[in-house]
């Protein structure tokens, strides 16, 4: 178990910058996921914590040590691919034993600890297979088992689950959470599926353009995005956003659309005094907008609904809001007339604003 | 639309169902008869090796070599053998088998074992210069062999290698690594980066990945290099007869030498039989891997 720290960390591919002046503190234990798109970064800086790239400027602390310069064996690391990359003229026991007779460990503490390993990730039956002989979900585990075997202080995930099929990637998902539990290790995990950074993180980095856009716990990127980027990326039919400006009416905040709309903001939560006429965007999920009953302290939206879009547990509602595309999620079991207009209502406090210009929270 | 459709039914006759039957057309068949022709054209000059290596010289005489041998005798094939003469020596063919036998075996092994080296350093290790090494290495592919023969025999002869089996087997290995490189840093290319990774991490070294990793994995692609350094090594000519000294000339050379050694009567019967018997190790290479071997030429190809 150990703490990681990377530390105005800078990598560049050629001419490229793909991190810039990079910091990150994770604390011992702690499950912290990589989320962005493909391109951000984040499998970068996962290589470059475990040792497989140079940095071009910037340290890397594991453990209270600086291993910037050290071998990615030497670093106390294990590291699971997308791809499993499991050897494949080896059997099971082959692979979870590789790394530990490299590091001559003695035969008898070897067996032990795959015998552990695989009573851990239930694979016992498959020791003597080849990894051609493997499933996917088992080809994974073995993968596992391999960083496991080796006691390692951090493990790495680089998107692990991606290479599975539906089922299997949320059982795997929840035999991973169970795993953190009982091992306590720290984990740095990337991905791009938000659903797996939500259910599994403890913290969650969104990365975008080779920075931390917001590094938080996943209620707080959920509820209270810090920019409009992480915003959009993070949730699942994704926030809706409707440019307009903002109104202070006698001391009342208040959201002008381009049609001259009014909505009310009281109850938001401005991080700085908000000025009038400034030029912002408002953003509210899908889930947060209600089409029937009004609680004591929401606001009403005018939205025209054109399209509905029934998923079982709940159905999505497409419409638009003055022009503007727009998504509300209602009961499975509800019904609306579309194409039709009504009136929506939602709650100011759970909504966000940004700045037009710079997508920052306001 | 109706009409189209009834013009459909009628063309076919029979509703479309299961397998569609397959038609032979005039193409098709103008084909095979041309391939037929093409293979009996080249197989014309093995045909008339065989029969002529199985005549007595009397029978040769007469001068009909599309003939079928009168009388079969293999007396020409063990005359080739064990007693054919170059010049003073009358060993027979054999003594140049053996040479080449021993030519052979460690040019194939130590030159495929090193290009599957310097593939894997340069394919999998970021080397600095990596790309530009390669480059040099190519181009050595490409430039004739004759530059460098002059500086090679100046070089072994002050090293004391000039005229020995050394000599040859140094340059067999020489001139085979460009390719070899080629082969087998392609083929490590193309296997998923990540198991390269992997075994970083799990704490491997550069010869422990080497030999427990990437050379087990290498199969496909040794039988590809052994195939083309077998055949390649087998049939050299120049290098044998000038490298390898009096004592090691390989089969090649000395075939040339009991073909061209003229005392008094050719004797085409066997030097027909000496020719097969040279040829015949590329041949079974040939005739064991052809599929293999296909792949080793489209394996030359540059790719990456």
């Amino acid at each position: 178990m150990a703490t990681v720290s990377i530390r105005d960390l800078e990598i560049e591919f050629g001419n490229l910058k793909v991190l810039r002046n990079l910091d990150l503190e994770i604390e011992q234990g702690e499950f912290i996921v990589l989320l962005g798109p493909s391109g951000c970064g984040k499998s970068t800086l996962l290589n470059a914590v475990a040792g497989l790239l140079d940095v071009s400027a910037g340290q890397i602390w594991i453990g209270g040590k600086n291993v910037t310069w050290e071998e990615p064996k030497d670093r106390g690391i294990g590291m699971v691919f997308q791809s499993y990359a499991l050897y494949p003229r080896m059997t099971v026991t082959g692979n979870l034993s590789f790394g530990l007779q490299m590091a001559k460990t003695p035969k008898a503490e070897i067996e032990k600890r795959v015998a552990r390993a695989a009573e851990i990730l239930q694979i016992q039956p498959l020791l003597n297979r080849r990894p051609a002989e493997l499933s996917g979900g088992q080809r994974q585990r073995v993968a596992i088992g391999r960083a496991l075997v080796r006691d390692v202080d951090v493990f790495l995930f680089d998107e692990p689950l991606s290479n599975l099929d539906a089922k299997l990637r949320t059982e795997l998902r929840v035999e991973l959470k169970r795993l953190h539990q009982g091992l306590g290790s720290t984990m740095i995990y990337v991905t791009h599926d938000q659903i797996e950074a939500l259910t599994l993180a403890d913290r969650i980095a969104v990365m975008n353009g080779g920075v931390i856009q917001q590094l938080a716990s996943p209620k707080e990127i959920y509820r209270r995005p810090l920019n409009r980027f992480v915003a959009g990326f993070v949730g699942s039919p994704s926030m809706n956003f409707i440019d307009g400006t903002l109104a202070i009416e006698e001391g009342r905040a208040a959201f002008a659309l381009k049609d001259g709309t009014r909505i009310d903001l009281t109850g938001y939560e401005f991080d700085a005094r908000p000025e009038h006429g400034r030029p912002a965007t408002l953003g509210i999920r899908p889930e947060q907008i209600d089409l029937e009953k009004r609680e004591a302290e929401s606001s009403t939206l005018p939205v025209n609904l054109t399209l509905m879009e029934p998923m079982g547990a709940d159905s999505l509602v497409w419409g638009d809001v003055a022009g503007t595309q727009f998504s509300v999620r209602i009961d499975g079991d509800a019904h609306v007339d579309t194409p039709s207009s009504v009136d929506a209502w939602f709650q100011p406090a759970q909504a966000s604003v940004f700045d037009l210009a710079t997508g920052a929270r306001l | 639309m109706l009409q189209a459709t009834s013009r459909a039914t009628a063309a076919n006759a029979v509703e479309p169902s299961g397998p569609r039957p397959r038609s032979v057309t005039a193409g098709r068949v103008g084909l095979y008869v041309f391939l037929a022709f093409a293979a009996l054209f080249f197989l014309l000059p093995m045909y008339v090796m065989i029969v002529t290596s199985l005549k007595t010289m009397g029978e040769i005489r007469i001068g009909n070599i599309f003939s079928l041998p009168t009388e079969a005798t293999i007396e020409p094939w063990i005359q080739a053998w064990n007693s054919a003469c170059t010049g003073l020596n009358c060993g027979g063919i054999k003594v140049g088998f053996w040479n080449s036998v021993r030519i052979l075996i460690p040019s194939v092994i130590l030159s495929i074992f090193i290009g599957a080296l310097t593939g894997y350093a340069l394919s999998l290790w970021r080397v600095r210069g990596a790309n530009l090494l390669f480059a040099v290495l190519l181009l050595g592919a490409f430039l004739p062999y004759q530059v460098f023969i002059y500086p090679l025999v100046r070089i072994y002869s002050t090293i004391g290698i000039y005229g020995t089996m050394t000599g040859i087997v140094v340059t067999h290995i020489i001139f085979g690594l460009p390719l070899m490189t080629l082969l087998f840093r392609n083929y490590y290319a193309s296997l998923p980066i990540e198991l390269f990774k992997a075994a970083r991490v799990d704490g491997g070294g550069f010869f422990q990945i080497f030999f427990r990793l990437m050379l087990p994995m290498s199969t496909p692609i040794v039988i590809v290099a052994c195939i083309l350094q077998v055949t390649g090594i087998w049939n050299d000519f120049l290098f044998g007869v000038i490298f390898a000294g009096r004592e090691n000339l390989p089969m090649t050379v000395q075939l040339n030498n009991i073909v061209n050694s003229t005392q008094g009567e050719k004797l085409y019967n066997v030097n027909m039989a000496a020719t097969i018997l040279t040829a015949l190790v590329p041949l079974v290479v040939y005739f064991i891997s052809g599929r293999w071997f296909v792949r080793g030429i489209a394996a030359g190809a540059v790719k990456g």
